[in-house]
């Protein structure tokens, strides 16, 4: 293991997050069992009282996980010094088999995070709160992802082991093998401009139609979905190549750093944006039917849609400008 | 959106006036948040600059430095093998250098002898570092003694002092001629400290390494990129043992601003059953809670920084230097070049803010759930 500040503070983050996710998801269990506001009853009442401080607390791990996020992918960042062949993050991820798995699982929980924190706002505007044992039900799936991303968090700084020269031989650790692969692997710049326009399009499209018919609502969703894995591989595909000028560097990282104005991190936290927004949506169609959240849902829901449809503007804006204005083509 | 902007600025409002009329009770949280963010932001601020002044001096290290072991120790290396090395196919350049430790009994420090390549100093003379000379008050023309192996001793003149602006490299140095050199340690002609060798082509210095390690088995390669990663870790241990030392205090700091925010007064207890009664929601004295401890960690968050900036870069870290610059007696005296990254804000940030905002998280709950009816009667 490295003994690194910023380790030491994603450790303790994740300790935090986890343990506040698992104390909101045992008291789901107990919401599911006996929630009844019928009931004027004691319990009921310290119930009502406790969901404060869940929703409190979820709000406080979304932002820290968002955090986490990026201080995660800073820190790959500021390691790749250390072990032989890594270039940027992309290497220090791939120094052993925890990294991406502790990158993907910090994405999926912000979003999941985020969800969660949309389902509460509707549900605390109602008066009778028609979801909340939903809600508990979804904090219950959180919990156990919030583990798993402490758990392989934590393996992956465990097995990190800087190669530093020792007594016996300098050389030695640079000649075994070739060092950690710093590659990602992309599909073809062609294929993924096709995709990444066509989702795109579609996208507004279909959040055209349901801002003004509200119709479509669950396609929509589904294809911010779509649209979020698709930029993200766009991102590596081609995107970023026009950020480095460089035919061969398919890093989701660099752009983060300094070198590239931070671009990335306004580019990330659109993308994030985007797809919780988008998501939320699809996650709110179910509940149209609930009578006391007819007034006020169809109008959230086009709310959301539309700072999802901001958001990917801004961020295939980015894009595309970056893309016009360098003089970098891809031949 | 107007209506939400108006409400939030009142509890804003409402959240200052409420912290200032309760000065004496938030100061001494204030004091130990300040300093608990400004001995953590001193540790990482001076670990940072340390490691950037290593890079800036590795910089100009050569490729790949070889060292000959014997018995698992370093040894002086025979001159033969650098024709073998020259043979290699991609060196440039391989030449050898001769450097070594003599102790000086009488301030207790090691001197670092090195022979210059650029420069050949005539024989009697030496040039000594600003350390040196400042502790042992010898400047240019005066005379200084060196022991050597056999045991009788050496005077020689010193023709410079090394301008202090190398210092952090230069501060233990001495630099003398080959001769004289060679004298001191009695090293036979034919030896040599270790070798550095220049390749032509940057790709191919493990490829290089490989060749030497199977001509020379008894030797070790040793490539800048190692030392650079070697250094990198050494100062990111150093940094992360020091982080962990202060996360004793840090727990200490949290238990108090968990006390703190729970041990609410009589008086306070009644104001938030006032507003209660008269219609805030249980949600609105969260936000003012929140924002409390939101304008509290703003506050100490940048005055701790703003110490721990000054204590390292105007100060040289004066408390925390000893532990993080290494053992040697002769500390070079230099002022850190000023570097602070948002990256390391940010790693601050988390080991404080996030730990002390969670800590206040249950208690402002507990306040803010309050029955206005029984605290406005009791």
């Amino acid at each position: 293991m490295i003994l690194h500040p910023a380790i030491v503070a994603l450790l303790l983050v994740s300790l935090l997050t986890t343990g506040m996710t698992l104390y909101g998801a045992y008291f789901g269990i107990g919401i599911m069992r006996r929630w009844n506001l019928k009931s004027g009853s004691e319990g009921q009442l310290a119930l009502e009282r406790r969901t404060y401080l869940i929703s409190t607390l979820l709000a406080y791990v979304l932002i820290f996980q968002v955090g986490s996020l990026f201080l995660f992918v800073q820190t790959a960042e500021s390691l790749h010094n250390q072990f032989v062949g890594a270039m940027c993050a992309a290497g220090s991820l791939n120094v052993d088999p925890y990294g991406y798995p502790a990158f993907l699982l910090k994405i999926l929980n912000v979003i999941l995070a985020g969800l969660w924190l949309i389902i509460n706002h509707v549900d605390n505007g109602a008066h009778d709160y028609p979801l909340i044992k939903k809600k508990y039900a979804l904090l219950l799936v959180l919990a156990p992802l919030f583990l798993a991303e402490s758990v392989v968090q934590t393996l992956y700084f465990l097995e990190l082991k800087a190669d530093v020269i020792t007594s016996c031989c300098g050389s030695l650790f640079s000649s075994e093998g070739n060092g950690v692969s710093s590659d990602i692997a992309a599909i073809p710049a062609k294929a993924a401009m096709a995709g990444f326009y066509l989702s795109f399009g579609l996208t507004f499209v279909l959040g055209g139609i349901y801002w003004f018919k509200g119709k479509l609502g669950g396609l929509f969703s589904f294809a911010s979905g779509l649209f979020f894995l698709v930029s993200c591989i766009s991102l590596i595909s081609f995107i970023s190549l026009y950020f480095y000028e460089l035919p061969t560097h398919h890093c989701p990282f660099c752009i983060l750093q300094r070198e590239y104005h931070y671009i990335g991190y306004l580019l990330y936290a659109a993308l994030l944006t985007g797809v919780v927004s988008g998501l939320g949506v699809g996650v709110l169609m179910p509940f149209a039917g609930v009578g006391s959240l007819a007034g006020s849902l169809p109008l959230f829901q086009k709310r959301l849609a539309m700072v999802c449809l901001v958001a990917y503007l801004l961020f295939t804006g980015i894009a595309i400008c970056r893309m016009i204005g360098t003089d970098f083509t891809l031949g | 959106m107007a209506r939400w902007i108006e409400k939030y600025r009142s509890i804003l409002d409402f959240t200052l006036s409420s912290l200032v009329r309760r000065k004496g009770k938030n100061l001494s949280l204030l004091v130990v948040y300040v300093l608990v963010v400004f001995m953590l932001g001193s540790a990482m601020f001076l670990t940072e600059a340390m490691k950037r002044e290593a890079s800036l001096v590795l910089k100009g290290a050569p490729e790949m430095v070889i060292q000959r072991l014997l018995q698992g120790r370093y040894d002086p290396i025979p001159m033969s093998y650098l024709e073998k090395i020259r043979g290699i196919r991609g060196v440039i350049s391989a030449e050898p250098r001769l450097w070594g430790y003599i102790y000086d009994s009488a301030i207790g420090a090691n001197y670092t002898l090195m022979v210059p390549r650029n420069v050949a100093l005539p024989s009697g003379e030496i040039m000594i570092g600003n350390g040196i000379s400042r502790r042992r008050m010898i400047y240019s023309k005066d005379m200084m003694s060196f022991n050597l192996s056999n045991g009788s001793s050496r005077v020689f003149t010193v023709r410079d002092v090394i301008s202090p602006e190398s210092e952090l490299v230069s501060a233990d140095l001495v630099l003398l001629s080959e001769g004289d050199f060679r004298e001191i340690f009695e090293l036979p002609s034919t030896h040599a400290t270790d070798l550095v060798v220049k390749i032509r082509n940057p790709k191919e210095l493990v490829t290089v390494a490989k060749k030497v390690m199977e001509l020379l088995p008894d030797t070790r390669p040793i490539i800048r990129d190692e030392m650079v990663r070697t250094y990198d870790s050494v100062f990111d241990w150093r940094g992360g043992i020091v982080t962990v030392l202060l996360m004793m205090a840090l727990l200490a700091f949290v238990i108090l601003a968990w006390e703190k925010a729970s041990g609410l007064s009589a008086d306070e207890k009644r104001e938030i059953g006032i507003l209660k009664a008269i219609g805030w929601e249980t949600s609105d004295v969260i936000a003012v809670k929140a924002y409390e401890g939101l304008l509290i960690s703003f506050f100490s968050f940048t005055v701790g920084i703003l110490l721990a900036y000054g204590h390292v870069f105007f100060f040289s870290a004066a408390l925390f230097a000893p532990a993080m610059k290494g053992w040697s007696v002769l500390y070079p005296d230099f002022r850190i070049t000023p570097f602070v990254d948002p990256y390391q804000v940010a790693v601050l940030f988390f080991l404080t803010v996030v730990p002390y905002t969670v800590a206040t998280i249950v208690p402002s709950w507990r306040a803010a759930i309050v029955d206005p009816d029984s605290v406005m009667r009791s």
